[in-house]
């Protein structure tokens, strides 16, 4: 991106200059994009490739990767976001172009720490996986001359010198005619020579095409994994970008969907309910803070903070709250004074009446898998993440969850697949095959529950208000899409300048 | 040859670091030429002295400091082990995280003990001219993997002075190797997996690799002589049975007549082989096809082929005894193994410290050197002792190791000149 003052002209491109930009569907993401950008297109891209490669996740979890579900479902999630994918479409600059800026974008969000490279780096090889698994035939080699990948095929000749050896080492051949091979350094065939399956002769692997994928993707992440590295070491001026800075930080945290702050239920659950709701419409984060509040009638600040913003999602009204809570302390022995004293200043500050008025929005998954880890006597948090395997397992056993949903549950939490593992709970606790939804929001889980325990009414959601309190930038609070937005209003017009510095050393 | 007192270690080392220890070659190998600045001085040894004590991160600044330090210290041991980015003897004053080991040889270590499920005549430290050929095999075996397969060209073996060999690989890529590809190595290079507890511990795949076929092209040539003779694996009872643990019950009982008829191993091992012609990949295997000389192989490779420890291979930082160091329990040195007579290599006729002592006092008895002024003649006279003494002939094997070396490097820098144009 380039540092140029004031107002300038956006160049366009000509036809074939516009190829020539991106001559393939798919790349190694080598050079970081230098042209101007609008704060806006730059948060579009952002949030568009965010929803990408959770989805990429997600499918990586439901489906064996390479099945013929997998891709079309893949290439779905693509088409959607408008990247490139595939060889010889229509038009392919545009996608082609976001595609590539969007992830240099990601990259300023994902250096940050080790949990987020490392997710980052495994989505982005799924999604590189996926578009050469693709490519026709003809076009790879191009690609990889054009990636400035050492692979040179070797000749027929030498090819028929070692055939017998190539077919013996390589397993993926499968008896199969011996097409292309490759001539590469053995280090750089790491994955393939440690097993024994691939050829060695004078320190050269001779790998088939079939084989050169896995190849390919080990450069590709060793490559990508130094260049978070370089990245995260201008984190410090990434984060002193005023532009930037409330932008990265809402991004890897990101939730990019609802906000669930506003419902049309408000007011429409009473206290009483909320026992019962506990255990058939709450997710279990939520269900194991009001089993711990009912029973020491007390919570510490991070459960306050965590159940307290869910109830208001669901409906509770400031009154309501207040009650709620003053009920259950004072059950604990606790000074109704001091309840009013201590306490209900920060009840009526989380629903945005004291101080600056923020009001604040619910947790997220995201949000509580990542932030705030409990410690001794702390019951926030997300059990899937922050559970013991075996006191979870009790835990769903005490659920009456049956053992092989819960052996399923454990797995995917073995995998670090948190929320889909929550939902495989959800399918459990309401018997249903498919959830039918990807869960990102506590909320989110109770709305999805309570439509289907009152015979699929859709409940009404009021469209959100976006408020337009002006966030101080050092508040650590999850901004949700409208109000980051909000906060940019006055610079929509400037353009992005000077982030290439950014990705180079 | 005499035994070795290790009484008279402290004494005879004192002799040994003066007169015979070969400091020029020692320092010509580990300073590579000087191409990289201070690469000796990073190099961190580490010493056993008397009494077990152990002394980690020494380093020197030169081949005279190196040989001032070790008369000084007399150290029992020598290890060699990582170059770091700065002076392991002042690590302490590096800032923390600061102080990494940047590169290292690629070790081998192959040790006796780790044959002790395959082997008859010996265990543990012990090991006789019957099992040494395990030695031989692995020698052989990994070596060619090693020069063949990798490319790797300069390889230094060397006797560890009891019950093993060790292997360098010194070339200059290899020794800029990460931790992930030495172990890629090390498992390109295994074959026999498993503990105690597991019987069978080689299962090759319908698909031999080369690099298997070429293995056991080399065991094949030892093997009657090695297992069925010296070891004679089929000669009783109880190694009967342990070969019978390898194979598919359905043959046991034709086996067990069959070992009634014939008593020799060399016998039993022929008919053995027919029967296991006859024996299916998979017991299950519908395709009764897929029959080969796979089990005939396995058990072969099992009671063969090298077994190699890992943890000293992968890590870039790991210590490895030094070669011409001394073996505190046998006396021996650590001394070069000359490839092209790897079959004749004893390692008993392996010189002690006490006999190549013996060997110098006989030929110029010692006489107490003023140091300062007589370092000169010291040299000179170094030269010509060791040469004098049973350690000369592999100090040879030593130097012709060195000579290659120096060769591949001025190839490199010819080929560098040339592509930079310079005159």
């Amino acid at each position: 991106m380039q540092f140029s003052g004031g107002k300038r002209k956006k160049l366009k491109l000509g036809g074939d200059q516009r190829n020539a930009c991106y001559p393939h569907s798919l790349q190694f993401y080598l050079q970081p994009p230098t042209e101007n950008i609008s704060l806006i297109e730059f948060e579009n891209l952002a949030i568009d490739r965010v929803k990408l490669l959770k989805a990429v996740e997600n499918l990586g979890v439901s489906y064996v990767k390479g099945t013929e579900q997998y891709q079309s479902k893949l290439e779905a999630e693509i088409r959607k976001v408008k990247f490139s994918y595939r060889e010889n479409l229509e038009n392919e600059y545009e996608a082609r172009r976001r595609d590539h800026i969007s992830h240099f974008i990601l990259r300023l969000a994902y250096c940050q720490s080790e949990d987020l490279r490392r997710w980052f780096i495994q989505q982005e090889m799924d999604l590189l996986r996926f578009r050469f698994s693709i490519l026709p035939k003809d076009k790879i080699q191009d690609f990889l001359k054009d990636s400035h990948l050492q692979f040179e095929a070797i000749s027929d000749e030498e090819r028929r010198l070692r055939e017998k050896d190539i077919t013996a080492s390589s397993p993926s051949l499968n008896g199969s005619v011996l097409e292309l091979v490759y001539k590469i350094p053995f280090a750089e065939a790491l994955d393939l020579f440690r097993g024994r399956k691939v050829y060695l002769e004078d320190g050269f692997a001779y790998v088939p095409l079939k084989d050169i994928v896995a190849i390919i993707l080990n450069e590709f992440r060793t490559k990508l994994s130094k260049a978070l590295a370089l990245t995260a070491r201008s984190l410090p001026a990434v984060q002193s970008d005023e532009r930037l800075q409330p932008l990265l930080n809402h991004l890897s945290h990101s939730y990019t969907g609802q906000d669930y702050n506003t419902q049309g239920n408000v007011g429409k659950i009473s206290l009483d309910q909320i026992d019962s709701l506990s255990t058939k419409s709450f997710p279990p984060c939520m269900r194991q803070l009001h089993k711990a509040l009912r029973e020491n009638h007390h919570l510490r600040h991070g459960g306050r903070m965590q159940y307290g913003l869910f109830l208001k999602g669901i409906g509770l009204t400031l009154e309501q709250a207040l009650q709620f809570w003053k009920q259950e302390f004072i059950r604990g022995k606790m000074d109704p004074d001091k309840f009013d004293k201590g306490y209900s200043y920060n009840i009526r500050h989380s629903f945005g009446k004291e101080g600056k008025r923020t009001d604040y929005t619910p947790f997220s998954c995201m949000k509580i898998i990542l932030n705030n880890p409990p410690g001794q006597g702390d019951y926030h948090g997300c059990p899937f993440r922050h559970s013991d395997p075996e006191l979870l397992k009790q835990k769903l056993q005490s659920y009456k969850i049956a053992p092989a949903g819960i052996n399923q549950i454990l797995d995917l939490v073995k995998g670090t697949h948190y929320q889909v593992a929550c939902q495989k709970y959800f399918e459990m606790i309401h018997n249903v095959d498919d959830c039918g939804f990807s869960l990102n929001h506590p909320n989110q889980f109770f709305i999805e529950s309570q439509k289907i325990l009152n015979g699929g009414k859709d409940i009404k959601k009021e469209s959100i208000q976006p408020e337009t309190p002006q966030p101080k930038p050092n508040v650590q609070k999850t901004k949700d899409a409208s109000s980051a937005l909000a906060s940019l209003n006055s610079s929509l017009e400037m353009d992005m300048e000077g982030l290439e510095d950014y990705f180079s050393e | 040859m005499e035994a070795f007192d290790p009484a008279e270690l402290p004494e005879l080392l004192k002799l040994y670091y003066r007169r015979l220890f070969p400091y020029a070659q020692y320092y010509r190998w580990l300073n590579y030429g000087g191409v990289i600045k201070n690469y000796f001085q990073h190099r961190e040894f580490s010493f056993t002295l008397k009494d077990d004590i152990y002394i980690r991160y020494q380093s020197f600044n030169s081949q005279s400091d190196l040989e001032k330090e070790m008369q000084k210290m007399n150290p029992y041991k020598i290890d060699i082990g990582a170059v770091y980015s700065h002076r392991p003897n002042q690590h302490n004053t590096v800032k923390l995280g600061a102080f990494q080991a940047q590169e290292k040889e690629l070790v081998f270590d192959i040790d006796m003990t780790d044959y002790d499920d395959v082997r008859r005549c010996c265990s543990s430290a012990d090991i006789c001219s019957k099992c040494w050929t395990l030695m031989t095999m692995a020698i052989r075996i990994i070596d060619r993997a090693l020069k063949e397969d990798f490319g790797f060209k300069h390889r230094l073996w060397v006797y560890s002075g009891r019950r093993g060999v060790h292997c360098w690989v010194c070339d200059e890529s290899v020794r800029k190797l990460s931790s992930a590809v030495r172990s890629g190595i090390v498992e390109y290079l295994s074959l026999v997996k498993g503990g105690q507890d597991v019987k069978k511990k080689v299962h090759l795949s319908e698909n031999i690799h080369p690099f298997v076929r070429k293995s056991i092209n080399i065991i094949n040539k030892y093997f009657e002589e090695y297992a069925l003779v010296e070891q004679d694996i089929l000669g009783n009872k109880e190694s009967c049975d342990k070969i019978l643990a390898l194979v598919p019950e359905t043959i046991h009982e034709n086996l067990q007549q069959m070992f009634q008829k014939h008593h020799s191993s060399l016998q039993r091992w022929k008919h053995l082989k027919e029967q296991l012609k006859k024996v299916a990949r998979h017991p299950n295997d519908v395709r009764n096809d897929k029959w080969g000389p796979w089990l005939e192989w396995e058990i072969m490779l099992q009671y063969c082929f090298p077994r190699l420890d890992i943890n000293v291979s992968k890590g870039i930082n790991h210590l490895l005894k030094s070669p011409f160091s001394v073996h505190p329990k046998t006396g021996r040195i650590s001394v070069p193994i000359d490839l092209q007579k790897v079959d004749q290599f004893d390692p008993f006729t392996v010189p002690t410290i006490s006999s190549i002592c013996r060997e110098l006092d006989a030929i110029s008895p010692d006489e107490e050197e003023k140091e300062e002024n007589k370092a000169e003649s010291n040299f000179k006279h170094r030269t010509r002792d060791y040469k004098k003494t049973s350690l000369g002939p592999y100090i040879k094997v030593f130097e012709q190791f060195l000579e290659n070396l120096d060769k591949s490097r001025k190839g490199e820098l010819l080929k560098k000149s040339d592509l930079q144009k310079d005159f």
